[in-house]
């Protein structure tokens, strides 16, 4: 089948139609802004791992870490009488940065198998620490009280969660930009060198480990952004955003939506918040076991996600460098 | 003896081993690389070259002995510092990035080079000198025409140029060329022979090779490597007539 | 502190006995399982009912365990887990969450969401004194259980021909494809086997793990540390894995109730930091 070719300057369009949508939703959908804010929230915890998983080939199924303890940080941040909101999204990002460039040196050695048990463990230890720490975290009632103040000390955080949507938007908007940068940088085309041959880019001097924590690093930064978000937004955290299953979660919308791919976060978070918005009525069991189906369909017949059955029709010519 | 055996060695092992388990696969090697020299590595297959070649550019820990390059130490020194100090290689068998371009590659060794490996902040479209320096490099070497092509779908001699040509995009002072004309078709090996031939004359090469014409023609030195060990070192011609050489490898058809 | 030890060395059978069939396949076929523990509920399942609903005495229970565990492993190995031998661990952690979830789900529609209730049998309620202590029998039963099953796993393995095609396989799958070893049959046999003992788990541990839908999630993170912490590929490395689990957990909760399961992550988080591959790594399989 021969592709069909889009130019740069084509799929750059397509990029700009995608975001002024996104943003319309404001005037089109009032009554689901709240939903829509989730959903640019989960989007950015997605592009968030597709940093680790899909570019720096990091195998996680613990990335609700640090979304929780940024969610945490600023919950706990305007809890305690700082409910300036830029301060609280600066505080997760700094701090997940730190921890996520602590557990990196953890991380990139070891086995595959090794790798995915630190993720799984540190993830799991997070949460019972959050547990046990009922006083500062309130455990499993959650954290309560995260009073905002407005943002930009003008826009109240109101109920219908007008100010929380264009916040939001605006912080997913410019994460998503800068990690856009991150991967047309040389250090976004080191990712891809060593995803594609690791022993060659050791030969030309690459210090392969050192880079791929740089970008676990990032990922955790984004990572606590998107979760210090959603307690800012939603002015609670739940311990079920540092849960084991908030992190299958989160692999699930990615892969929904491709891996490696700048838009297969979005796109995955689009199709999967949607189209469990539509089923919530129904019993959680009822949806566990399709996503469970679902999952097991995807790997045996899909391949790729959404961005992956696309990308074998739509062939992008790479900008010339 | 020429001037260049007399000059100090840039590259030098003393009793280098490597064992794996009860194998010994690289047995007691001491080598003295001058600079400048063309030296050639050739021996049976199994007989360690290539292990060689990991120890030296520090894929492989060695379990003995020593490698300095200037008089520095770097038997521990990580693989990746080895080549920012001037000692690169090329692969026996393809080591490409088959989904990226030969421009892209060739951005890769440069970006790396010029420690822009970790610059996320700005693209690298806008670092525009690696791209400049890329295109000279693949059209020093008659690449320029697939510059765009991704590395999968070039043909076989080809890739084994760029094999080369990313390794020159790292700068070496030292060459290390394992098998560089392996798998390449008679009517295409032309060309690699000429790139070898006009490497620079500071650039210090040592080549593992089985081809012999190659050998002969650009050695001025030949280490023969027989089950791990070094058996004797000389000129071509000495290693020519050598009886011990004749029998462990080259039989009765050569020179 | 005695009883601590023998508590925890009890538990931490249950954990061997369940976690070793993971180890070999994920050592033998390099194929990362999150969903091991849904066997193990099946096997708790069965038991459960079995003894329930139909009267089974508890040991003919057992065996039933067992075998359902087993047939349910060679189902699912036939139809999914043999295609994806060669494909990216990736996929494997998706298949295996997609079943713990179609797993959990189901036992939940099926079974409702509370924990199975368990009545040990006659003759292994009560007490007995042993070293000056009260032990639990049924305890003692399990630690009794869990040295046979070893003794027997290593007899299999180190005197079988059985045994020695699965070292062979795991030390190097194509050379013992190469001389011969049905690399195929033997990943079947071998995975159903796993899960059977699994499953043997799950109906042992009704009392001591407790039985709810939700028991694959649970107790995933143990299995896994049992298996990573001791080696994958071994079966003395869970073993010993497996008691230091159970006992530093049990002793932890005990001691420290403050800290309770953290403590277990932290042993993980700094055996992996020493020990990346693992206390008894693969190449050594005894």
């Amino acid at each position: 089948m021969t592709k069909l070719n889009l130019n740069p300057r084509q799929i750059v369009a397509l990029e700009v139609v995608f975001w002024l949508a996104l943003a319309s939703t404001y005037f089109l959908l009032p009554e689901k802004l709240v939903l829509i804010t989730q959903i640019m929230i989960t989007g950015l915890f997605a592009i968030a791992l597709d940093i680790a998983l899909g570019y720096a080939g990091i195998l996680t199924v613990g990335h609700a870490a640090f979304f929780g303890i940024g969610a945490y940080l600023a919950g706990l941040l305007a809890k305690y009488g700082w409910g300036e909101p830029f301060s609280g999204l600066v505080l997760a990002l700094g701090v997940c940065a730190v921890l996520g460039y602590m557990l990196s040196y953890l991380i990139v050695r070891g086995s595959d198998l090794t790798r995915l048990m630190i993720t799984i463990g540190v993830c799991v230890l997070f949460f019972e620490l959050a547990n046990r720490l009922t006083p500062i975290t309130g455990g499993a009632d959650g954290l309560q009280g995260v009073d905002m103040w407005p943002v930009l000390g003008q826009f109240r955080f109101d109920l219908w969660g007008k100010t929380a949507f264009i916040y939001t938007f605006c912080i997913v908007l410019l994460m998503f930009l800068a990690v856009r940068l991150m991967l047309k940088s040389p250090f976004g085309l080191v990712l891809r060198g060593i995803h594609d041959n690791r022993r060659r880019m050791l030969a030309i001097g690459s210090p392969v480990a050192a880079r791929l924590r740089l970008a676990y690093c990032f990922s955790a930064a984004i990572a606590g952004v998107a979760g210090a978000l959603l307690a800012q937004t939603t002015q609670f955290v739940g311990l079920e955003m540092l849960s084991f299953n908030r992190s299958a979660e989160i692999l699930i919308i990615l892969i929904l939506g491709g891996t490696g791919r700048l838009y297969g976060g979005l796109i995955g978070a689009l199709l999967y918040m949607t189209v469990h918005d539509f089923f919530s009525d129904f019993d959680p069991k009822f949806w566990q076991f399709w996503l469970g189906i679902f999952l097991i369909l995807v790997v045996m017949i899909g391949r790729g996600g959404v961005l992956g059955v696309l990308s074998r029709v739509f062939k992008v010519r790479e900008q010339r460098l | 003896m020429t001037t260049a055996a007399l000059a100090t060695p840039v590259l030098r092992t003393r009793k280098l081993t490597k064992r794996f388990g009860g194998f010994t696969a690289v047995n007691g090697v001491t080598l003295d690389i001058a600079p400048g020299s063309r030296q050639a590595l050739i021996g049976p297959n199994g007989a360690g070259k290539t292990t060689l070649i990991n120890l030296l550019t520090g894929i492989l820990r060695p379990t003995d002995g020593r490698i300095s390059l200037d008089d520095d130490d770097i038997t521990h020194l990580p693989a990746d510092k080895r080549v920012h100090r001037g000692l690169v290689r090329t692969f026996q068998i393809n080591t490409l990035f088959p989904a990226l371009t030969p421009l892209q590659a060739a951005s890769l060794a440069i970006s790396e080079r010029e420690a822009l490996g970790n610059v996320w902040w700005r693209t690298l479209r806008s670092c525009s000198w690696v791209a400049d320096e890329a295109h000279a490099l693949l059209k020093q070497f008659n690449l320029a025409q697939y510059a765009h092509v991704d590395t999968a779908e070039m043909p076989y001699g080809k890739q084994r140029l760029l094999e080369i040509v990313l390794a020159l995009a790292a700068r070496p002072r030292i060459l290390l060329l394992d098998e560089p004309a392996a798998g390449v078709p008679e009517d295409e090996s032309g060309e690699l022979f000429e790139v070898i031939a006009g490497l620079p004359r500071e650039m210090t090469v040592l080549f593992i090779e089985h081809d012999m014409d190659l050998v002969f023609r650009f050695a001025q030195r030949i280490s023969v490597l027989v089950a791990g060990a070094v058996l004797v070192e000389g000129t071509p011609a000495e290693i020519a007539a050598d009886p011990q050489v004749r029998a462990a490898y080259l039989g009765n058809s050569r020179v | 502190m005695g009883i601590v030890i023998f508590d925890g060395l009890a538990y931490g059978m249950l954990l061997f006995l369940i976690g070793v069939g993971l180890s070999i396949t994920m050592g033998l076929m390099n194929f990362v399982n999150l969903a091991h523990g849904a066997f193990a509920m099946v096997g708790g399942y069965v038991a459960a009912l079995a003894m329930s609903r139909l009267q089974v005495p508890f040991v003919a229970s057992l065996a039933l365990a067992f075998i359902s565990a087993a047939v349910v492993g060679a189902l699912l190995e036939f139809v999914f887990f043999r295609r994806l031998y060669r494909a990216h661990p990736l996929d494997h952690v998706l298949l295996s969450i997609g079943i713990v979830f179609v797993f959990v789900a189901g036992g939940t529609y099926l079974f409702g969401p509370t924990m199975q209730p368990f009545t040990a049998p006659e003759w292994l309620r009560g007490q007995i004194s042993l070293l000056g202590m009260d032990a639990g029998a049924y305890r003692l039963f399990l630690i009794v259980v869990g040295f046979v099953v070893l003794a027997a796993l290593l007899l299999l393995i180190n005197k079988t021909r059985y045994g020695a095609m699965v070292r062979a396989a795991v030390d190097n799958q194509r050379v013992a494809a190469g001389l011969g070893v049905r690399v195929d049959r033997l990943f079947f046999l071998t995975f159903s086997f796993g899960c059977g003992l699994a499953g043997l788990g799950g109906a042992l541990g009704l009392g001591m793990l407790g039985l709810d839908p939700s028991f694959p999630l649970k107790y995933m993170i143990y299995f896994l540390i049992v298996v990573c912490v001791g080696g994958a590929g071994t079966i003395v490395g869970p073993f010993v894995a497996a008691v230091l689990v159970g006992i530093v957990d049990v002793g932890g909760k005990y001691y420290i109730p403050e800290l309770g399961a953290f403590l277990i992550y932290v042993f993980m988080v700094v055996v992996l930091l020493v020990r990346p591959h693992g206390l008894i790594p693969k190449k050594g399989l005894v």
